[in-house]
């Protein structure tokens, strides 16, 4: 039988290991963009705090991270709960998973979307006050259509990490495409076959996202002349 | 509050962690280094049959997780009895050979992309000037490609350093007690998850800058005809 009759369950894997991603990426987005708005605010407190967030998060390996704020969370999370006289909370792995890795990787994201409004010429926002547009219309009709291309290939890459990072989320006892790997090798004692099918459909997300990455930034990049040497 | 007396009692378990961590980098990245010099001369070869095998196992590895890479194999090498019955076998059956094949395998990828780079940067008059000197292609790599591509990839370089550094808490998953399994061990035992990983945080954070300055210094020595002048110097 075709793995063993595992390949089901493997599936499922992918789907839970696609929908972390896609939950982790919403919330690194979000982490992202509050502290690109954070670093280019011209309010120095805010900057520190972005400062700070982003060259911690960068120093340290994401394993310790995830591991530090998945226990110590735990930890925090029942602290309070038994301060405000609740019972006892298990966390949900799948919430403090995504939400760990979102903040993982909005501090990467940060500094993505930081260049990409920096690439915007300053002539366009002044130009965009001077019609007389709110800060929020400047932001959304000059600012974001013009970031999404320049963001774009720093974006690409950090997704791909990203994907490649929720596999660590098996150690905390995630159940995604790792552990569901782990399991059936466990049970089948044919381990190399399913890590390696798992490996190649790891490979087909990441070939697949840089081909729908690539075509979306020949599509926002219209009407952009390329320079020839 | 912070157990510190926990903190003074795990500190030699640390310090041990820390050492096999380096030596786990070190092994690691300077195996990366040997093989991805000639694997990029490759992957810039205008021979397809050179330059295609090297893209395809970069990308392979880029595209795949380590963890994944490395459970392949330390736990599945095992399912091939050819394997466990040849001599190689306790090589293949020990997590620090292995952590050492995966770490080594994975940085290869990366690095040589890096340096395959830092090759197609090279200036097109450098090389043709080479060759009206009429050197050979080895001299040419040796004294005029090389020298100045891995000059140019040294920052790039320094991340993946730091990239790999960070890598080796992966070896943790596979009994190998470098600082994050000590941090985990010291957790498991006292569940104090700030204390055990906290700890372990501020070692990899130092270590991290000190690889980020060790870089810089070497970019300042080694880049220091890039540095844009400070003063313009008035034209006689």
């Amino acid at each position: 039988m075709f793995l063993h009759g595992y390949f089901p369950a493997i599936l499922e894997g992918l789907r839970s290991t696609l929908l972390i991603s896609a939950a982790s990426l919403s919330i690194a987005c979000l982490f992202g963009l509050i502290g690109a708005g954070a670093k280019l605010s011209g309010s120095r407190m805010a900057a520190l705090a972005a400062d700070v967030y982003t060259t911690l998060i960068r120093g340290l390996p994401e394993l310790v991270l995830l591991l530090l704020i998945f226990y110590g969370g735990q930890i925090m999370v029942n602290a309070l709960a038994d301060k405000a006289g609740l019972g006892y909370f298990d966390i949900n792995p799948f919430l403090a998973g995504t939400l760990t890795l979102g903040f993982i990787f909005g501090a990467y994201l940060t500094e993505t979307f930081r260049g990409a409004i920096l690439a915007i010429p300053r002539g366009q926002m002044e130009a965009g006050k001077a019609y007389g547009m709110s800060r929020g219309q400047v932001l959304r009709r000059i600012i974001l259509p013009q970031m999404v291309r320049h963001a774009i290939p720093g974006f690409t890459n950090n997704w791909l990490v990203m994907i490649k990072a929720t596999a660590l989320l098996s150690i905390i006892g995630l159940d995604d495409m790792v552990h569901r790997a782990n399991l059936a090798s466990a049970a089948t004692r044919a381990p190399f076959t399913f890590y390696a099918t798992i490996a190649g459909l790891y490979l087909a997300v990441t070939t697949i996202s840089i081909l729908l990455l690539g075509w979306l930034e020949r599509r926002f990049s219209l009407g952009v002349r390329k320079v020839e040497f | 509050m912070i157990d510190w007396a926990l903190i003074a009692e795990s500190w030699p378990l640390y310090l041990n962690g820390l050492k096999v961590s380096l030596i786990l980098m070190a092994i690691s990245v300077s195996a990366s280094f040997l093989l991805s010099v000639p694997l990029a001369i490759a992957r810039v070869s205008p021979n397809p049959w050179l330059s295609k095998p090297v893209f395809l196992y970069t990308y392979v590895i880029r595209g795949t997780p380590l963890l994944v890479q490395l459970y392949m194999i330390y736990f599945g090498l095992a399912q091939f009895e050819w394997l466990r019955e040849s001599i190689a076998w306790p090589l293949f059956r020990n997590a620090w050979f292995c952590a050492w094949l995966a770490f080594a395998l994975n940085s290869t990828a990366y690095t040589t992309e890096i340096l395959a780079g830092a090759l197609r940067q090279t200036p097109s008059g450098e090389l043709e000037a080479a060759r009206s000197l009429g050197m050979s292609t080895a001299t040419i790599y040796g004294r005029i490609l090389l020298p100045s591509a891995i000059r140019r990839a040294l920052p790039q370089y320094g991340n993946e350093l730091v990239m790999v550094m960070h890598a080796t808490s992966i070896a943790s998953a596979v009994t190998i007690v470098e600082l994050t399994r000590t941090a985990r061990d010291v957790y498991y035992n006292h569940l104090a998850p700030f204390e055990a990983f906290g700890l372990v945080a501020v070692f990899y954070f130092v270590i991290t800058f000190a690889l980020v300055g060790l870089v810089k210094l070497l970019e300042g020595r080694f880049l220091r005809h890039l540095r844009p002048m400070s003063v313009p110097s008035k034209a006689a």
